[in-house]
């Protein structure tokens, strides 16, 4: 039948083009565009493993600041625990300072006091003593001069004695 | 793309009527169809719109050249010229008088007929796209596709990723470039074919037994040893039955290129053949009434067509790179396959 008997010229030009168009189309068509995809390709994996590496990098760095972070958090809490425990050390052993010297000198004063006390008294038990001795010398020297006024004299100052 | 359809669409109703030759004599849509689906040494477009392709012979050795308008004189009869003439679509050697001889040996037809100067316009066609994109990927690699990278890019990865590492393994980048080919020169020429006074090169026993035969000798090429020696001996198969195997075998080899060939020939040609047979209803019956009908299941086939092309090319460069597979394909495990 005709339709499926192959012409001869047709057999020729077929196979001479596209033996042709087969060998120019894989030379200047398909093997740049078949690099350049594989190419694309290649770069858009890099670009995305990239990046996956960057956000893990990323990850990893904001762990490390975390951690530096919370040390830094820590290490300062203990500084400032420990200021604070100076500081009331400080003040308290300043307050104990300050209440035991107080003390001493309260402890000095009224030894102080006592003392002049004591030599206050001492003064006026010797000054009595003198003033005794000198109203006895007196009461001695009336006494040789009037005998009733020597008399009322000493009953006046017992009087006095009795009433005080 | 959309434009493209639409442009086609218009044409294929026009033309369609405007090439049935009803001039003279009774309607055979026989002789329309098979004149159509045919090849031709004119191309004729339209009433008038005829371009004349140069006749090429070679008799006993000997170049001869001509337009094939010196076969039709002023009524467009056919006429004799230089002691050949046509008969039956072929050209013969004639006397004077116009008789065939009876030695017809030894002439050799290269004419540049509708179907090699289709297959031409073709050509034409695929070098200007495919080396317009070709150079954007020269000249920026990595930008973004634009145009028609953008549209053919995803039919190219396509080829490659479904087609040929899905059935050809890791060594498929060396069939690439045959199985692109062979994609785009079926699904460009399909297309052109269900163009307005399209030829039907693809459906062409001729071109469909050269794509075949150029399949085999790749896949025939290169068969490694486990290709071969599960042609010649079997794994699996008692050394007796080798007389019946071999030649099961070989014939085997044969078939897979030869559905090929009669596939993609079938399938365009009887495409043709139901566009053609529908309107050819319409001279049938003598009826405008069936006008609308036969336009509208003409419509539907057309679009179905446009699949078909792209189909067709589609399971020619699958198949074929499924039989390359197979001979590149390493036999570990070849008890498996039977």
């Amino acid at each position: 039948m005709e339709l499926v008997t192959p012409g001869f010229g047709l057999l020729f030009w077929q196979t001479v083009t596209f033996l042709i168009v087969l060998f120019l189309l894989g030379k200047f068509a398909w093997k740049p565009i078949m690099s350049a995809l594989s190419e694309r390709e290649a770069s858009i994996e890099n670009a995305l493993s990239a990046a996956e590496k960057a956000k893990l990098e990323m990850q990893a760095l904001k762990a490390d600041n975390e951690k530096l972070l919370a040390e830094a958090r820590m290490e300062r809490d203990k500084i400032l625990t420990e200021a604070t425990e100076a500081a009331n050390s400080i003040v308290e052993s300043s307050k104990q300072k300050a209440n035991e010297e107080g003390a001493r000198m309260i402890a000095g004063a009224r030894e102080a006091i006592e003392n002049e006390k004591r030599a206050a008294i001492t003064e006026v038990k010797n000054m009595a003593a003198s003033l005794s001795l000198e109203i006895a010398e007196q009461i001695l020297r009336k006494e040789l001069s009037d005998k009733t006024a020597q008399q009322t004299l000493a009953q006046d100052y017992i009087r006095e004695v009795t009433l005080n | 793309m959309k434009r493209l359809f639409v442009l086609l669409f218009s044409f294929l109703t026009l033309t369609a009527f405007a090439e049935v030759p009803v001039e003279g004599g009774e309607f055979q849509p026989g002789d329309m169809i098979t004149h159509h689906i045919a090849d031709d040494y004119t191309w004729h477009f339209a009433d008038g719109a005829v371009v004349y392709l140069p006749v090429i012979l070679v008799d006993n050795g000997e170049f001869k050249v001509f337009s094939s308008h010196s076969f039709y004189d002023e009524n467009h009869e056919t006429v004799s010229y230089d002691g050949y003439a046509l008969d039956h679509g072929h050209i013969i050697r004639v006397d004077e008088a116009g008789e065939p001889l009876t030695d017809q040996a030894s002439l050799l037809d290269f004419s540049i007929t509708k179907n090699v100067a289709s297959m031409f316009v073709s050509v034409v066609l695929l070098f200007l796209v495919f080396f317009i994109i070709a150079g954007r990927y020269k000249n920026n690699p990595k930008a973004a596709p634009r145009g028609i990278q953008s549209f053919f890019e995803p039919i190219i990865i396509f080829i490659r990723d479904e087609i040929a590492k899905a059935n050809i393994g890791p060594k498929y980048e060396r069939y690439m470039p045959y199985l692109l080919t062979v994609f785009f020169f079926i699904w460009f020429n399909n297309l052109l074919g269900l163009m307005p006074g399209g030829a039907n090169l693809t459906g062409n026993i001729a071109v469909t037994l050269v794509l075949a035969l150029i399949t085999l000798l790749i896949t025939v090429f290169s068969g490694n040893k486990s290709y071969w020696k599960h042609i010649f001996a079997t794994p699996g198969v008692p050394t007796w039955l080798a007389p019946i195997m071999i030649p099961v075998e070989l014939i085997g080899i044969l078939t897979k290129p030869f559905s090929l060939m009669v596939r993609l020939f079938a399938n365009i040609t009887a495409g043709h053949i139901i566009i053609l047979s529908l309107f050819s209803l319409i001279f049938i019956f003598k009826s405008i009434a069936v006008g609308p009908l036969s336009v509208a299941f003409a419509t539907f086939m057309n679009f179905l067509e446009l699949f078909v092309a792209l189909l067709q090319a589609y399971i020619f460069t699958l198949l074929s790179a499924m039989y390359f597979g197979g001979a590149v394909e390493e036999h570990d495990h070849a008890e498996d396959h039977h």
